[in-house]
């Protein structure tokens, strides 16, 4: 197990499987045709949200949704804080979003919009540092603390 | 970050929770960047990169209910981003149910609370509202709360005005509020260049490739771009504005690119040169083979890659209207060297209303509608957000829509000779 130390910009605690996005994490092309459009699949209770961006192999066609998303940052359309609310708003959000990096404008739009006018809960830290996403790979449990800790095992 | 009285007063209540709550969600917006204070919205109109009435994101539209039922309404109106549906494109008439009936069922609701919230007219909805036609043209220096990523790298880059990559939604309580925090992309220190591009070209490059390659590398980073003035010029006349409009469309959905400097073009550049390059900054060497190597590592989604095209997207940012001249000059010439009269490929090219009713007082306008092709409002990339487009073999110039969708990329001559018929 290893720890890391982040800043928190959304405070929560959660535990859960690591997906692990090495490259900017585009935030509409990967929701976009599970939200926007209403992918069949996550329609239902408790069904995935499936990656929709092909031009990221390492998490296209993936689930996301309750998953430990780590990234460096956020690119793309300026949907996507709107997106990510939309997510949390439906309950489709990850169980939390851990940055490599300093946060960047949109996701912090959509993790603030989802905490401050929805009832989700998606922690989000960032600043964790290059390191903890050379470690991290999909499938780990991670565990994030309330003050900025992240346990990856 | 540190509220004026008024400021802390909308976030203790004196306006009521809704306007509360957007003043909390600025503050936290704001704290997230450590901005220590909120400036000032100076531009005249604001923009939102919402366009669509989409029904699975009632949450976003609920969301709009209850800043309208508090009786808020925006300080500055705004304009928006392209509508999803155009009659004028052509669709199947699967699509027209899917569209109507399954994705597109809230846009009537939508519009109408923009239009309560502010939105400037009914023609105003474009990606690319800084054309003059439409009049959204912030001057240099003012302080914008602005979405859409490819208007908000050109409103800094190009025109000099300042404005962060806002989200949707969190744009229109900047402009609600009148006030943004100030960080990043609004501050002197925030503007100044990451990377040195340097384009050693032999060939102009593609804007669309060029704008890939840079957002791609420098991720959401400030370049500094050199070599390109060799190509563009060294005045924003109507022709650099608009390859740099689509280049920066590249840039900041490539990547996350909002704002470049071009040495000896763009203002900044222009006025401050090699100063605004922060020490250390990383450099990028761009020639026609790196261009290259970026082109032939785009994925190609369609079910059957060797399709033939079935529907060609032109205009991903918005075209201006020497661009759709120009287009429109060259299809027909194309055409005539083909053979043909009409289009290979069902052609669809994209401009914002004001500009398409200029076009539409032209020759070039008269002898394209005779090739088939259509000139419409859509945003390619809402008409191309569904299942069934992913079996269609639809092509573009765009890398934004290539970004975004399953359309496939080709450069503008690649499209040319498609539409005209010339492709082997």
């Amino acid at each position: 197990m290893k720890t890391f130390k982040g800043r928190v910009i959304v405070p929560g605690t959660a535990s859960a499987e690591a997906l692990v996005s090495h490259e900017g994490f585009n935030t509409l092309a990967s929701y976009q045709m599970a939200l926007m459009f209403g992918d069949l699949k996550a329609m239902g209770k408790d069904t995935e949200v499936h990656c929709g961006d092909q031009n990221n192999p390492e998490v296209y066609k993936k689930p996301m949704m309750g998953k430990a998303l780590c990234l460096p940052q956020t690119i793309g359309s300026t949907t996507g804080g709107m997106v990510l609310y939309a997510a949390c708003a439906m309950g489709k959000q990850p169980a939390c979003m851990l940055f490599s990096k300093h946060i960047d404008s949109l996701a912090a739009s959509g993790a603030i919009l989802g905490d401050v006018w929805t009832d989700a809960s998606m922690p989000v830290i960032d600043e964790l540092g290059d390191e903890f996403l050379e470690y991290v790979q999909t499938g780990m449990t991670v565990t994030v603390k309330e003050d900025g800790v992240v346990e990856v095992e | 970050m540190i509220l004026n009285q008024e400021q802390q007063a909308l976030l203790d209540g004196s306006k009521g929770d809704v306007m509360a709550k957007i003043v909390k969600t600025l503050v936290m917006y704001g704290d997230a960047f450590g901005a220590e204070r909120m400036v000032p919205v100076t531009s005249k109109y604001g923009h939102t990169v919402i366009s669509f009435g989409i029904g699975v994101m009632d949450p976003v539209y609920d969301l709009y209910d209850q800043i309208i039922n508090a009786g808020i309404i925006s300080d500055q109106k705004f304009t928006a981003d392209p509508r999803p549906l155009d009659k004028n494109v052509p669709s199947t008439p699967l699509d027209d149910l899917v569209f109507k009936k399954i994705m597109y069922t809230k846009q009537d609701r939508y519009e109408e609370q923009i239009r309560k919230l502010g939105v400037t007219s009914d023609d105003d909805y474009t990606c690319a509202c800084y054309l003059d036609q439409v009049g959204n043209v912030p001057g240099k220096g003012d302080v914008l709360s602005w979405a859409e990523s490819s208007a908000v790298v050109y409103a800094n880059s190009v025109l000099g005005a300042r404005c962060n990559r806002n989200s949707g939604i969190l744009e229109l309580m900047g402009s609600i509020a009148g006030f943004v925090p100030e960080f990043g992309l609004l501050t002197d220190e925030g503007r100044k260049a990451d990377w040195v591009v340097e384009v050693r070209c032999e060939k102009k490059p593609e804007a669309q490739l060029l704008g890939s390659a840079i957002g791609m590398k420098v991720m959401e980073d400030v370049p500094y771009v050199k070599g390109l003035d060799k190509w563009l010029g060294t005045e924003l006349n109507d022709s650099a504005k608009a390859y740099l409009k689509d280049f920066g469309a590249a840039t900041a959905s490539n990547g996350a690119v909002g704002l470049y400097h071009i040495e000896n073009l763009t203002p900044e550049a222009v006025e401050q040169g090699e100063a605004l390059i922060k020490e250390g900054a990383q450099v990028y060497v761009i020639d026609d083979a790196e261009l290259e190597r970026v082109y032939k590592n785009y994925p190609v989604i369609w079910k059957k890659p060797d399709a033939k095209p079935q529907l060609a997207f032109i205009g991903c940012p918005h075209l201006s209207l020497q661009q759709l001249k120009d287009w429109s000059n060259k299809v027909l010439d194309g055409l005539k060297k083909n053979g043909r009269t009409k289009v290979a490929v069902p052609t669809v090219f994209t401009a914002p209303v004001p500009v398409i009713r200029e076009f539409e007082q032209t020759m070039e306008s008269y002898h394209l509608k005779k090739t088939g092709a259509v000139v419409s409002y859509i945003c390619p990339l809402m008409y191309m957000n569904n299942p069934l487009c992913k079996s269609k073999a639809v092509i573009t110039c765009s890398n934004k829509l290539r970004t975004y969708t399953s359309a496939r990329y080709y450069t503008d001559a690649e499209i040319l000779d498609i539409v005209t018929g010339g492709a082997k």
